[in-house]
């Protein structure tokens, strides 16, 4: 196939892979500087911006009464989360359903339909951003900047909480205190960021206003008339990303030129949906001293990563064989994606998006070939290709604890990690975290779905393209991921669309706070636990055989929960196409 | 079967010669047989979560061979659904059996043990002493805490107790396996305490009862031994709970795969999803798990050791440190004579010739050593005329060593008198024959004493010859295994009554890793206590009433059967060899037990993917994935049959791996998971590929 590209082409080829290159490499270079620094942030030690930030954070605190001081455990970390969201959720929902009355509607959209306003509620406090809607004509400014802009900080900075508190309980340190850490997280991490990338954004020519649309006479027939949506999308976009929520100011996302224009505001926004997981793994090394572990586990993710975009944008590359037979030759499949990201940044988006939780789009999953199909459904899956805010680095050193508790018994110990036993809770707490949840949550309903295709799903593409969007859908929820496959009938005035709100609901809510809870239980149980002295006889977990293990127990127990749908998804739709449709 | 019994790892010299008392395994298959089944009572069943669901899929897939369409209708040609769902029904049911089998042969060998145990046990009458003094026959069984018996020759212990009175040998065989008969006698702390079961050879002993019936020693091995008392441990909780999550993960996989592949139009009937769960849940390890447990219980006591719970033996895996008692646990009971040293001029020879001569009365291990060592050098009797030691023998007259002279030796003819002893003894004696002590005289000693040795003076009337270099013999290969320890984790300190001096010697030349010199018992527990603070788990061994507490409070406390009731009684295990050495054995086979369990668990998890690879391609082939049947599988029913008599036939086949343990090995941490990983890891994704391809070709479907 390839024989038949000209050097134009090759150039093109080329050019792709450059793209991918440089951002993986620029990746790899923020990562120990990034990660080092929330580690000094949580280390409480000093940082640059403790002059700006420490007085408002004070005065924060004294206002609501915080005592920063105060040492939570794990149960008591969670309920604080477990509350905090509560209350967060029940003020969006109303801002929400009171968006017609609120300031900042200047196209006087009314309340969307109950079950809508409560899918986006929980969809977007839980860091998912799933959207059975269309931005523009469904939310005010309003309920995007202070319901959804709000929720875009919180969410993220809830889950980087999570995992600092889980990574002092692994460490064998206090847990913390959830509103000094989401603070911080915040004032710390996600605004100063956000300022910055704001600005490097509108540069990239990405506007930010709070003018309505603008109404134009349309370039093929200047009677008609056509109105641009515009707003304040800039400052929106980055924290959609670098909070790993993306959900999208515009329906289409970051495809919509406004959202995303060009190859530099897409890499900015790559950079920013990816650095914070993969540098909290460095912040891990940092807070547990041990910088060759995060380096093994970072290479471990890289790799399966670079594997998975390799796959995922050769695939892309050589096109859909059915097209090119028509074509004539071979072409890049192009459908559902935007000429100016082409067939790579589309791939890198892709799989980085749905890797890390993001579930922000510039292409049209849907129209990914089944091998790009297979890597984005993997990556909903396996939820450790970096994984969600704070949430994927913590089920990550919760794989590690699977792994040693199932090989650990091999070395002629009772398994154990950083000095601390591997007994029966947190096999409990690590194994139904890691290998039941998703089951729970997207087997079953997806499963019911499928069992009433017409009265239930509404799939725009029957057979093993349709098994693979319902899938999809639930593992997207379930994992906090967001993005759609797409091609299901799930917006209002749907009649479906009624089910996939409340299904999917309570997949966003299982997917979330059972894992949340769990992590935290975990943490705190391994903080209490008396350390026990490293000696030759104990299982080295940073070393690059234990790393390869834990590589392996994760592969094959993501491979044994989802091969049937994976085999009767993208595998079957792949043969199925390579047999000539 | 006998004959295969486990090898307990690298059993050191000293033990392998005492075997336990053989146990009786004829009809233990048969037993085993029938046991298996009787484990299929769903009360039972249920205690075990993996098997119990084979059990229930086994009656589900009855239902629908009986008929097929029990839970709607099918479209395939019913009599043909009706033989594979029969041939699936009948693999199921022989997993859930070959389970059960391999439980029972594990419990059937522990019992075996338990009757030769309870032979021993059988009731006696005893000579019981009433209040008024006098004697009265009462069945054994009668007897309560604190009562007295008299026991006389030939006649069987009733009950453990205390010797009061009486000085008599007491055959320990039946517990022990050692024939010699062991003296015992009032008031010493050790040879006080005697066993019910075991027999008087010698005289007669007045012994106060401190058990009642049934809840003796030997009754207590009995229940342990049975399992009767076996709870599961921590370690396999957790490892039952995991495999419990994971049985509900793939019971939700496979009862969520009907609707995808009814959507996909390519349904698929009960028989198969059961089939297909079954293949995926973790029945080998779900069903070997338990049978790895006993069988480490087992080798313990085959090993001649007792151990109070399985918990016990686990912990022996994670020991961090062990304790060890100088005398008897690292160096041999006894001093040798390893050097002569002359002074006054003497060569080695003229003082090795003395020594033998004036050690020819010395029947104690040292005098035996001293001659043994002369001989080496070639020394004779030529000074006093020649001849035999015997002919010297008659000739000469012994004398014995006292605690008042502190000395021993030889009168021989010619008013020759030869004295070895204690330095000042021998000092005194040479001055009081007129003899001078050169200053070399105390330099030689003073070496001795830095080597950690004892130094003996050897003199002939009052010309002093030299020195004799007594020293502790530290335990052949002791050195290695203290290596091999290291290797994998584990430090070893030495407990001892000596000088630092004495004891940093030995201590060097046997590799431990740190000593406590001048140690009391008290120290003994501070030693433990302060390793625990560390989160270290502790193993020691004793057998004396003070080490009782030392011996609650380490993590692994083996009391020495020799030792007292109250030393046995806070230890949670007991060798009856009373071999304090065999502690180190005891952390191997702690370790063997966990790398069984884990490189089974780490098998039966990686022999997942090839199942998956051999069903869902076959039965899917309708939705044209046919090319992920990479083992060419004839067609679906043959596959999943192929799959289903692979996961069977795999749980027998793992009976004397999960019996006899994996070989262990002392290595590093990171060495053993290499191999182990590579081995039932790998080895656990490639070998049913292999298995099940050829099961393929060989089933006519």
């Amino acid at each position: 196939m390839l024989a038949h590209r000209t050097d134009e082409e090759y150039r093109i080829m080329l050019q792709g892979w450059l793209q991918i290159g440089l951002t993986l490499a620029l990746i790899v270079a923020i990562t120990p500087i990034f990660g080092g620094y929330i580690a000094r942030v949580y280390l409480g030690q000093k940082t640059l911006l403790d002059r700006v930030f420490q007085p408002i954070e004070r005065l924060m605190f004294r206002l609501s009464g915080v005592k920063p001081e105060t040492q939570m455990n794990g149960w008591q970390y969670a309920r604080a989360i477990l509350y905090s969201n509560l209350a967060m959720a029940i003020l969006l929902f109303a801002i929400l359903m009171l968006q017609g009355v609120l300031p900042l509607n200047p196209t006087g959209l009314g309340a969307p339909t109950w079950d809508t306003a409560l899918h986006t509620t929980i969809s977007f406090i839980t860091n998912t951003n799933q959207q059975h809607y269309s931005g523009e004509t469904t939310l005010s400014y309003f309920s995007q900047i202070l319901g959804l802009g709000f929720m875009f900080f919180t969410s993220a900075a809830t889950g980087i909480a999570v995992a600092i508190a889980f990574i002092r309980g692994l460490t064998g340190r206090p847990l913390g205190n959830f509103y000094v850490d989401l603070t911080q997280a915040i004032t710390r991490i996600l605004l100063p960021i956000s300022i910055v990338g704001t600005l490097l954004l509108v540069a990239a020519g990405v506007p930010e206003t709070l003018s309505g649309p603008i109404v134009v006479p349309t370039l093929e027939d200047p009677n008609l008339r056509q109105a641009i949506a515009l707003g304040p999308v800039a400052h929106f976009e980055i924290i959609k990303q670098l909070g790993e929520n993306g959900g999208g100011f515009f329906a289409i996302n970051s495809a919509h030129p406004f959202e995303n224009p060009n190859g530099f505001s897409n890499l900015i926004q790559t950079l920013a949906m990816i650095s914070i997981p993969t540098s909290m793994i460095y912040t891990y090394g940092v807070i547990a001293n041990n910088r060759k572990q995060a380096w093994l586990v970072f290479g471990m993710v890289f790799i399966i990563y670079v594997g998975f975009i390799i796959v995922t944008a050769i695939g892309e590359y050589q096109g859909n064989p059915l097209v090119n037979s028509i074509l004539g030759s071979a072409q890049p499949n192009l459908e559902g994606k935007e000429v100016r990201f082409g067939w790579a940044q589309s791939a890198l988006f892709a799989v980085t998006t749905t890797g890390t939780m993001t579930g922000a789009v510039n292409s049209m999953h849907d129209s990914f070939m089944p091998t790009g199909g297979f890597v984005l459904l993997s990556n909903l899956f396996l939820q450790i290709i970096w994984g969600g805010q704070g949430t994927g680095t913590a089920y990550l050193f919760s794989y590690l604890i699977l792994a040693v508790f199932v090989t650990g018994l091999m070395v002629g110990r009772t398994p154990e990690f950083l000095g601390r036993k591997i007994e029966k809770s947190e096999v409990v707490l690590t194994s139904f975290l890691l290998l039941l949840v998703h089951p729970l949550f997207v087997l079953i309903p997806g499963a019911i779905a499928l069992a009433f295709p017409d009265q239930l799903a509404g799939i725009s593409n029957p057979g093993f393209h349709g098994l693979a969007q319902v899938m999809y859908e639930y593992a997207s929820a379930t994992a906090n991921n967001g993005s759609g496959f797409e091609g299901l009938a799930d917006s209002q005035p749907a009649p479906t669309a009624l089910w996939w709100n409340l299904s999917t609901s309570l997949s966003l809510l299982g997917g979330r706070y059972i894992p949340i809870v769990a992590l935290l239980i975990l943490a705190d149980g391994m903080s209490r636990k008396q350390p026990v002295p490293f000696t030759t006889g104990t299982l080295r977990t940073d070393t690059i055989l234990f790393t390869s293990v834990t590589a392996g127990v994760i592969l094959i127990m993501g491979a044994l929960t989802f091969f049937p749908i994976l085999a009767l998804g993208p595998i079957a739709e792949g043969f199925l196409l390579a047999k000539g449709g | 079967m006998k004959s295969t019994t486990s090898q307990p790892p690298q059993p050191d010299d000293t033990t392998r010669k005492r075997r336990s008392p053989k146990a009786d395994t004829s009809g233990l298959y048969k037993s085993a047989v029938r046991d298996a089944f009787v484990k299929l009572d769903p009360r039972v069943a249920v205690g075990n979560p993996v098997m119990f669901l084979v059990w229930v899929g086994t009656i589900v897939t009855l239902l629908v061979t009986i008929d097929p369409n029990i839970f709607g209708t099918v479209d395939a040609d019913p009599n043909r659904q009706r033989l594979l769902n029969g041939l699936i029904t009948i693999i199921l049911f022989f997993t859930v059996i070959f389970a059960n089998f391999a439980e029972a042969v594990a419990e059937g060998r522990g019992k075996a043990q338990a009757d030769t145990l309870r032979s021993s046990r059988s009731d006696t009458i005893a000579r019981k002493v009433l209040p008024d003094g006098s004697i009265g026959q009462v069945s054994s069984t009668e007897l309560r805490k604190g009562d007295r018996v008299k026991v006389a020759l030939g006649e069987t212990i009733p009950a453990d107790g205390e010797v009061v009175a009486g000085v008599a040998s007491v055959d320990e065989s039946a517990i022990t396996g050692e024939s010699a008969p062991v003296l015992k006698q009032p008031g010493t702390d050790i040879a006080s305490s005697v066993t019910g079961g075991t027999r008087v050879v010698s005289d007669e002993l007045t012994i106060q009862i401190t058990a009642d019936p049934g809840q003796g020693f030997i009754d207590r091995m009995i229940a342990l031994v049975e399992g009767a008392k076996r709870s599961k441990t921590p370690n396999e909780i957790a490892l039952t709970v995991f495999l419990a999550v994971l049985t509900q993960v793939f019971l939700i996989v496979v009862a969520t795969l009907s609707p995808l592949a009814n959507y996909v139009r390519t349904p698929i009937s009960i028989a198969i999803l059961v089939a297909l769960l079954v293949a995926l849940i973790p029945t080998t390890i779900g069903g070997l798990l338990s049978a790895i447990g006993i069988a480490g219980m087992n080798r313990v006591s085959q090993f001649n050791v007792i151990a109070t719970s399985g918990r016990a033996v686990e912990a022996c895996g994670d020991v961090n440190t062990l304790i060890l008692d100088k005398t008897g646990t690292i160096t041999l009971g006894n001093r040798l004579a390893d050097e002569f040293i002359p002074v006054n001029g003497h060569s080695v020879q003229e003082v090795a010739a003395v020594a033998l001569a004036g050690s020819l009365f010395d029947e104690t291990p040292e005098g035996k050593s001293i001659v043994q060592l002369a001989e080496k050098l070639g020394a004779n009797l030529d000074f006093v005329g020649g001849g035999t030691l015997d002919e010297m023998r008659a000739r000469s007259e012994g004398v014995d060593f006292s605690a008042r002279t502190r000395m021993s030796g030889t009168d021989l003819p010619n008013d020759i008198e030869i004295r070895k002893g204690a330095i000042d003894a021998i000092r005194g004696f040479v001055r009081s024959r007129g003899g001078n002590i050169p200053d070399e005289f105390d330099a030689a000693y003073e070496r001795v004493s830095r080597l950690g040795g004892t130094p003996l003076g050897i003199c002939q009337n009052g010309d002093l010859y030299g020195v004799i270099y007594l020293k502790d013999v530290v335990k052949a290969g002791l050195r290695e295994r203290f290596d091999q320890l290291r290797r994998m984790g584990v430090r070893t300190i030495m407990l001892t009554g000596d000088n630092r001096i004495t004891a940093s010697v030995i201590a060097q030349e046997a590799g431990v890793d740190d000593f406590i010199a001048e140690a009391t018992p008290e120290d003994k527990i501070d030693v433990i206590k302060r390793e625990q603070s560390e989160g270290k788990l502790v193993a020691m061994t004793g057998d004396g009433t003070n080490d009782a507490p030392a011996l609650a409070q380490a993590n692994v406390g083996v009391a020495m059967n020799s030792g007292t009731q109250a030393a046995k009684e806070a230890a949670n295990m007991v060798d009856l060899d009373s071999d304090p050495t065999k502690l180190i054995d005891l952390v191997a086979i702690g370790k063997q037990l966990l790398i069984t369990r884990g490189a089974l668990t780490t098998f039966s998890i990686a022999n997942d993917i090839a199942k998956y690879f051999a069903i869902i391609p076959t039965i899917f082939a309708a939705a044209g994935i046919g090319a992920l049947n990479i083992m060419g599988l004839k067609n679906p029913q043959s596959a999943i049959l192929a799959a289903l008599i692979y996961n069977a036939l795999i749980i027998p086949a793992l009976i004397p791996l999960a019996l006899n343990g994996v070989k262990f090995r002392p290595l590093t941490a990171d060495q053993l998971l290499q191999r182990n990983i590579l081995l039932y890891g790998l080895g656990g994704v490639i070998a049913p590929f292999i298995a099940i391809k050829i099961i393929d070709v060989l089933i006519p479907i």
